[in-house]
């Protein structure tokens, strides 16, 4: 493989390859520059011409392989008149001579096509097992660019990149020495399997996984009320920690409902078809909302599993990719039997119970069932009473006003029940008459039968609450009525003039097999992590590798269409996707083999050779740092302070938030009103996520609202951040636990400083460095000793208690250290 | 304001590289921003001659009737309470009206001619009549959406679907920020106090696919004016600026070791950060304004009222904001439309007027492009005999400033005031007028997003309202 003028194919002074390959040289020039009126959607098409499909370009003699000089693709690229020089003008697309040189020789080499790359099965190239293929496949990658491996990081930097990778919680001092002097020769290989066995491993890989299915804690539209969901989230991590294989994992959420042997697991992983954007508005109309949600799904699927930018075709073919609006609305068909309301609240979803909690339901369940039958064995023992009433009782002609006897009725609805019936003479009442009549009495006689009606109601109202307080969650249950898909056109969805479509798969895939049977959701699921599909595994693999490298082999995930990217190490890509399948979708074996890689563990300096070279690091002869996620940038300063509470999953939970952050939210009005107590301080990815108001230091530091499937964030360096690490109070306190633990420590002020140093960044402190901290310290010690009324300003920052004991000048002079420590780029990155 | 240690600031006028192959599309682009934190556009040069520099874009949430505003409708009076004629609504969409008897609802509330030639627009809005000269009224205005929260995605970023950038991202993105201790998109909010506050999504303001810099950034009238601004209780701005010294020193020193471009960067913003602790408060602190601006508006310091985010947003404007929106709420008048429009003029109209004026006797009207605009219309048929449900249809929106011909009227709706007819404008074309005021041609102004040339204009055509252009 020519490695590289892969590499050097986006340099317009690159020389031509000897043999030009379609997928690598020509595809990326036409789709740019051609398909988007010559490509794969028909209503756009100018002058009827395609060129994404070889035939049809012959057939209307877009070139003469072999003839570049007689080609009319050629002569056009060059066209002296106007209107006759492709691209037009108005489409602002240039080619440069490069380019024009490229389509001329692929011509004269016979203008061959080739089936987009990632719709090709993936094959394995030869390379040796397990880690070692990793390896081999990216060296062969460096040779041609003349780089070589840089070196192995040194220990300390790597007890912290897998930590934070693996987990998203940095190693403590301990932990990094322990690893550190370990000679032992498997000393890597067991860190790595301590941190996959670790209960943080599912967290860490979930908030990856989140944000691809959007989940969020609420509905999204307008009134963005809140759902039941978060047993989902707490299904992804278990899903992750217990090592679900992934196509398992694929089938639940898809299908959960529909798998012969599901159960209430499965059932919850399929509250995936639930996560979408809903309404609550008046005057939504159901048509449009069940068009809304059908996009959105067909969008996520697309994006999570497919790596297609599907959304493109839900208003016309495909611009680039072979997708059709009829393979648009027929994938959503699959979703058509998803029973939810169209508008509207959501339901509560199923009870999430434990055993016990079935158990102590059943038993008040029955209570109440008795309370209620004693009270029916003595409804007999009123007739008297009811017969003496009414006598005296005439109906009111106003149900609700005052009767003669001056009584108001507490239940206007009964009262204008029994008006009727009571009008007539009691021979003539069908027994449910008697009954209205009845309860219009025992609603006027509240002494009536008390016992009995005091005890169901107490009865009544454990179980009630009992019930109330077991977690719910949405799921997908299979609707009676499957909902009619019409390809919408435009998009429209009042135009209904579109063809009714059944469910069916993407036209251009390799098909599932299915003897004549039609496809249901599950046959989706099934497909989607089936052998046949070249996708899936690819694009996991390349979302994984994201993880450990900061980019992805072929850099949009979300796209591995042709304007995505041919990835400058196909091989590799494909070897992992394979090695995924064979591997039985196993997750944790392949995170192994990448994170054992000699590749994953070199050090992320970069030598000026490289810097050159490889600007982007995409032949990986070195590690790349990055800033870490919002979730750990919040999970690292709560370690490091020691203020965590590392307990796994639950509801959501509400950290400090400035006052009136939801001001704009209405139907109803809401106040944030921050958690008390442990909640106070748990991992980021358990925090409340409002989708029209995300936390703000959560969005400040590029966490998505969730709207629609995220596969890739955004790395921002804002402003922003640095008021969030300043003044959060949530940084703040972190910085006062921290600098009260520092100051707690034996020794002296350089020792504490070291040792404050080493737990933010898990390294020894240089002597300048050192300086510069203790400088901090003498600082502001002298600053709070003039003005010891701020200091203990200071140290009320935040729910958790600073030490009565302590001097509060030395506090928060230690504060001030530790805030120090916390806002260092290094402490938010991985090196 | 306190500067910060000279040692922060030399770091700082290093330039630094922003965005990285991590983010995808960026790819290496050098970052312009310098040592004063003003920031230039991708743009570079605009394509045309820009005529404004800048947008004061009024956003009335709720959907304002501009059957009770801009669009005289003397027809519509005189069927009042007649069936509404079938040809006209059958198959279109409705919103809370579905499945009900629409009947005509006349306007509730006379129109007049304000000065001499100046279109005739609903009495209730004196003010913005006197200032008709200046204003071009665009009265054929339609939208895609008829509920609240698409329209207002469709109105801010030219899509229903949720995480494309707003207008004001693009514009920033585009043509960066002048401002040197703001962002250079900010945002306010105010309430009305009829109480049909509908509620606005922070989606309003985000950068979707272009890079999160760019977002708007909330201003709140109450509490800290930008979320986390205020130092921690105990720590004076002295100890900030000295703790953020430390900081930097210590981050320089690391980049010194490890070359990493993203530290110069974050240096940068830390000061950044810190000169918005200065700046901020002073901005939104109006006590500073004299007697006779404050009686212009007619807002008194602190309220928060519309009256006192204009006053802001020319405050904004010269301190070199790009981008301003102003969310003003309560127009969505299902009910007593008549009662409710006339407490909307009295929060609005004046504080139009006074922001029109006070920008031009400072010079700063010629720069500065104006828009008005609701999420959509109003039907012409009643809803509970009182009020008017949304509508996509008709909707009228007035600009004014640099770039736009004062003293025109744009299009027309039918008799009834149903449907734009003539000169019929979409939301992208508004969005085409702006960037056309701003010297910015919306077809060559994209960013690559799934493939596509991703456009604020979308993919129909569109195209500026050339009636309405200077």
């Amino acid at each position: 493989m020519p490695l590289l003028s892969l590499f050097l194919a986006a340099s317009t002074a690159a020389p031509l390859p000897d043999k030009v390959d379609f997928n690598r040289d020509v595809r990326p020039i036409l789709s740019e520059n051609c398909f988007y009126c010559h490509g794969p959607d028909a209503s756009h098409r100018k002058a009827k011409l395609r060129l994404d499909l070889r035939d049809a370009a012959l057939a209307k003699e877009a070139f003469i392989p072999g003839k570049p000089e007689e080609s009319e693709l050629s002569k056009r690229l060059d066209a002296e008149d106007p209107e006759e020089r492709m691209p037009p003008s108005d489409s602002h697309k240039k080619l440069d001579d490069r380019q024009k040189a490229v389509l001329r020789k692929w011509i004269a080499q016979g203008a061959e096509y080739r089936q987009h790359w990632s719709y090709e099965p993936p094959v394995k190239p030869s390379a040796p097992a397990g880690s070692e293929g990793v390896d081999h496949l990216v060296e062969a990658g460096l040779k041609p660019l003349g780089l070589t491996p840089g070196p192995e990081a040194d220990r300390r930097t790597l007890a912290r990149r897998l930590h934070l990778d693996l987990l998203g919680l940095p190693p403590t001092p301990e932990e990094v020495d322990a690893f550190v002097n370990d000679a032992s020769p498997d000393a890597y290989p067991r860190l790595v399997e301590r941190l996959l066995a670790s209960p943080h491993y599912g967290e860490r890989m979930a908030v990856t996984w989140l944000d691809v299915v959007r989940f969020a804690d609420t509905i999204g539209y307008h009134s963005d009320t809140p759902r039941n969901v978060w047993p989902y989230r707490d299904w992804v991590i278990r899903s992750f920690n217990d090592n679900k294989p992934f196509d398992r994992f694929t089938l639940e959420q898809v299908a959960g409902d529909l798998l012969p042997d599901g159960g209430r697991e499965a059932l919850i992983g399929s509250g995936f078809n639930r996560l979408l954007l809903t309404t609550e508005e008046g005057g939504a109309q159901a048509k449009d909302y069940q068009q809304r949600m059908l996009t959105d799904r067909v969008r996520a699927v697309g994006a999570a599993w497919l790596g297609q930018t599907t959304g493109c075709a839900q208003c016309h073919d495909h611009k680039f990719d072979p997708i059709t609006m009829r393979d648009f609305y027929s994938l959503g068909a699959f979703f058509a039997d998803v029973h939810e309301p169209d508008i509207g609240r959501r339901e509560e979803g199923i009870l999430v119970s434990t055993p016990e909690q079935d158990a102590r339901l059943a038993e008040l369940a029955s209570a109440v069932d008795q309370a209620r039958k004693k009270l029916e064995a003595a409804h007999p023992s009123l007739t008297p009473a009811i017969e003496t009433w009414e006598k005296d009782f005439t109906a009111p002609e106003t149900p609700g006003k005052k009767t003669k006897a001056k009584r108001k009725d507490p239940d206007a609805k009964l009262a204008a029940q029994a008006a009727p019936i009571l009008k007539n003479p009691a021979d003539k009442r069908t027994p449910a008459d008697r009954n209205v009549v009845r309860d219009y009495y025992l609603s006027l006689h509240p002494e009536a039968l008390k016992t009995e009606r005091d005890a169901l109601a107490a009865a009544q109202k454990s179980h009630d609450a009992f019930r109330a307080a077991i977690p719910k969650t949405l799921v997908t249950a299979k609707a009676a009525q499957t909902r009619t898909v019409r390809i919408l056109p435009r998009g429209n969805w009042m135009d209904e003039t579109g063809e009714i479509v059944k469910a069916a798969l993407p036209h251009y895939l390799p098909q599932a097999k299915l003897e004549g049977r039609a496809p249901n959701r599950l046959d989706l699921a099934q497909w989607l992590v089936s052998r046949d599909n070249p996708l899936t595994a690819r694009v996991t693999m390349n979302r994984l590798w994201m993880q450990f490298f900061g980019t992805a082999l072929s850099k949009n995930p979300g796209d591995l269409g042709a304007q995505g990217e041919l990835p400058p190490n196909q091989p590799l890509l494909d070897w992992l996707a394979v090695e995924f399948m064979d591997g039985k979708w196993d997750l944790k074996r392949m995170v192994r083999i990448i994170v054992n890689s000699r590749a994953y563990r070199r050090a992320s300096t970069a030598t000026q050779a490289q810097r050159e070279t490889d600007p982007y690091n995409r032949a990986l002869a070195r590690q790349t740092p990055f800033r870490l996620d919002a979730e750990f940038v919040r999970d690292n300063a709560l370690a490091v302070s020691g203020l965590l509470v590392p307990k796994v999953g639950g509801p959501s939970v509400k950290p400090y938030q400035p006052e009136r952050y939801w001001e704009n939210l209405n139907f109803p009005v809401r106040e944030y009103v921050h958690d008390q107590g442990e909640a106070q301080h748990r991992r980021g990815l358990y925090v409340w996520w409002q989708r029209s108001f995300l936390h703000p230091s959560l969005l400040a530091f590029d966490a998505p609202s969730r709207e629609e499937s995220c596969t890739e964030r955004t790395r921002s360096n804002i402003p922003q951040q640095a008021l969030v690490l300043l003044n959060d109070p949530t940084y703040v306190e972190a910085a006062r636990a921290f600098g009260t633990a520092a100051a707690a420590r034996e020794g002296d002020d350089d020792v504490r400083l070291r040792w404050a140093w080493r737990r933010a960044v898990q390294r020894e402190p240089d002597a300048a460095e050192l300086a510069t901290l203790r400088k901090v310290l003498n600082d502001r010690r002298a600053a709070y000793r003039a003005d010891p009324e701020s200091a203990k300003k200071l140290l009320q920052v935040g729910l958790s208690p600073a030490p009565k004991e302590s001097d509060p000048v030395e506090l928060a002079a230690w504060t001030h250290a530790a805030r120090v420590l916390l806002n260092l780029h290094e402490t938010v990155t991985r090196d | 304001m306190t500067d910060l240690p000279s040692e922060i600031l030399s770091a700082v006028t290093r330039r630094a590289f922003l965005g990285r192959a991590t983010q995808g599309v960026g790819a290496l682009a050098l970052a312009a921003m310098t040592a004063r934190g003003a920031e230039s556009g991708v743009l570079g040069a605009t394509h045309h001659k820009a005529r404004a520099k800048r947008v004061i874009w009024l956003s009335m949430a709720g959907g304002p009737s501009h059957l009770e505003t801009f669009d005289p409708k003397p027809k519509l009076a005189a069927m009042h309470d007649q069936p509404m004629p079938e040809s006209m609504t059958k198959g279109q969409q409705l919103a809370q009206l579905q499945g009900q008897k629409l009947k005509c609802f006349g306007p509730q509330h006379k129109f007049s001619r304000f000065g001499r030639e100046g279109a005739e627009i609903c009495e209730l809005f004196p003010h913005i009549g006197s200032a008709l000269g200046d204003i071009a009224l665009v009265r054929s205005m339609t939208t895609d959406a008829i509920n609240h929260d698409p329209a207002h995605m469709f109105m801010n970023t030219g899509s229903q679907i949720a995480g494309r950038p707003s207008m004001g991202s693009w514009v920033t993105y585009g043509l960066g920020s002048e401002a040197h201790d703001l962002p250079g998109f900010v945002v306010l909010t105010s309430l009305g106090k009829g109480g049909q506050n509908q509620p606005i999504a922070a989606r309003q303001w985000s950068s979707g696919f272009l890079p999160s810099r760019h977002q708007g950034v909330q201003l709140r009238s109450k509490g800290d004016p930008v979320l986390y601004l205020g130092s921690p209780a105990g720590v004076s701005r002295d100890l900030q600026g000295a703790d953020i010294a430390a900081v930097a020193e210590l981050n320089r020193r690391r980049d010194g070791l490890v070359a990493d471009p993203e530290i110069a960067t974050r240096i940068a913003q830390y000061e950044m950060a810190f000169r918005m602790q200065a700046g901020v408060p002073g901005l939104m602190d109006l006590r500073d304004e004299d007697a006779r601006t404050l009686e212009l508006y007619g807002c008194v310091p602190g309220d928060g009222t519309f009256a006192s985010n204009c006053l802001l947003a020319r405050r904004l404007a010269e301190r070199g904001v790009r981008f301003i929106q102003l969310y003003h709420k309560d127009w969505d008048h299902h009910g007593g439309v008549k009662d409710g429009v006339a407490l909307k003029a009295q929060e609005i109209d004046r504080a139009c007027m006074a922001l029109i004026t006070d920008l031009k006797r400072r010079g700063m009207l010629d720069e500065t492009l104006i828009v008005w605009a609701g999420e959509f219309g109003r039907t012409p048929m009643s809803q509970g005999g009182s009020g008017r449900d949304h509508h996509n249809k008709a909707m009228s929106v007035w600009l004014a400033g640099g770039g736009v011909r004062g003293g025109v009227v744009h299009g027309e709706t039918d008799e009834l005031g149903y449907a734009a007819v003539k000169d019929v404008c979409t939301v992208h074309d508004l969005h085409a007028t702006m960037l056309r005021c701003l010297g910015v041609d919306h077809e060559r102004f994209t960013f690559k997003f799934q493939g596509l040339d991703a456009k604020l204009t979308g993919v129909e055509p569109a195209k500026p309202i050339a009636g309405i252009l200077a």
